[in-house]
């Protein structure tokens, strides 16, 4: 993966634009985080291999950047992306890693599904 | 305390690292004794968090390297049956418990293990631990003769609710092959190492205890976690 550059991010963006494309979106903080601090409440969330048909893609904002995807009856984004790939298989993969290497975001589409 | 020889040992855990930190020198230990030993790993870690910065994988690249990290770990370990079910990381709870207990059951069923390790139920931190040590125990559960059940906790209250741990194996003479299977996951250990050889550089005890001695409960029917399934 690569750090975002806005600029180029966003000619991938709108490559995928009003097209059927499959959508994987989690946030985390690890599931031991509750474990290592018992006053941490750990929430997250996880969609994967839901189609998605947006008609205007965004990056935004210095890094740590923000994506956003306008759909025609609702939105979808992500905060904390910096870096992105282009994948061997034409899929867009934008991932969220903090200082120690840790994911804690990912927003990814393809127009095949991702695996299991 | 000497591991006692047996018919088969089954190790059922969700991700592939579970085995190399808990239960990897007992393992070796039976395969050197002769026993027949079977890691069934749920699920490739699919969910793995330590991805790199600069990234050295993706979400989607994650698992490959992650089942060659688990291949590597049997091959250091010694086992020679290592069983890949299927599941995705962080899902194992959502599964329909039925057919989670099908899977163990058929295991069991296939494998005929005198001993069986998986995690403490309610002391297993990690919703996979849980749900995974729910499934055996209740597959167990409902076993006319049922094979010895061997637990991991370590949830922070493990100590006062549940007491010292019964068994703890010295695993001391065969601590290089659980270091190789340590270091095999190193995609999702790299920092864990560092740190650990570094105390050990040091002579830190705690440390030594902690990669020499492998502990366990036995899993207590009398005060089984659930009344019935």
């Amino acid at each position: 993966m690569e750090l975002v550059e806005v600029k180029k991010l966003q000619v991938q963006l709108d490559a995928f634009a009003g097209k059927d494309v499959y959508l994987h979106l989690e946030t985390t903080n690890g599931s031991y985080a509750s474990h290592f601090n018992e006053a941490f409440f750990n929430a997250g969330a996880f969609i994967r291999n839901v189609v998605i048909n947006y008609e205007l893609g965004k990056v935004v904002g210095d890094s740590p950047h923000r994506v956003g995807l306008k759909l025609p009856h609702g939105w979808v984004y992500a905060q904390g992306i910096t870096h992105y790939e282009m994948d061997d298989q034409g899929r867009l993969l934008l991932a969220g890693h903090d200082g120690t290497g840790k994911l804690a975001v990912a927003l990814q589409i393809s127009e095949t599904p991702f695996s299991y | 305390m000497t591991i006692p020889t047996e018919r088969h040992v089954l190790v059922v855990f969700p991700h592939p690292d579970d085995e190399a930190f808990g239960v990897s020198g007992t393992m070796t230990t039976h395969i050197k004794q002769g026993t027949p030993v079977t890691y069934a790993c749920l699920t490739l870690g699919e969910m793995g968090r330590n991805l790199g910065n600069p990234p050295f994988a993706t979400r989607e690249s994650l698992p490959e390297i992650r089942k060659k990290e688990l291949a590597a770990s049997a091959e250091a370990i010694g086992l020679t049956d290592l069983r890949m079910m299927g599941l995705r990381d962080k899902t194992i709870e959502f599964e329909d418990d039925e057919k989670m207990v099908g899977m163990m059951t058929e295991l069991i069923e296939e494998l005929n293990p005198s001993l069986i390790i998986t995690f403490y139920p309610k002391f297993a931190v990690h919703p996979d631990h849980e749900a995974t040590a729910r499934a055996v125990v209740r597959a167990v559960r409902r076993m006319e003769d049922r094979p010895k059940l061997h637990c991991v906790a370590f949830a922070n209250n493990t100590l006062e609710v549940l007491g010292a741990p019964d068994i703890v194996h010295d695993v001391t003479p065969v601590r290089d092959h659980k270091m190789a299977s340590m270091q095999a996951h190193i995609s999702q250990t790299a920092w864990m190492l560092k740190e650990m050889e570094h105390k050990l550089a040091e002579g830190d005890p705690e440390t030594e205890n902690w990669l020499t001695q492998e502990r366990f409960y036995k899993y207590r029917w009398e005060d089984d976690f659930e009344v019935s399934f």
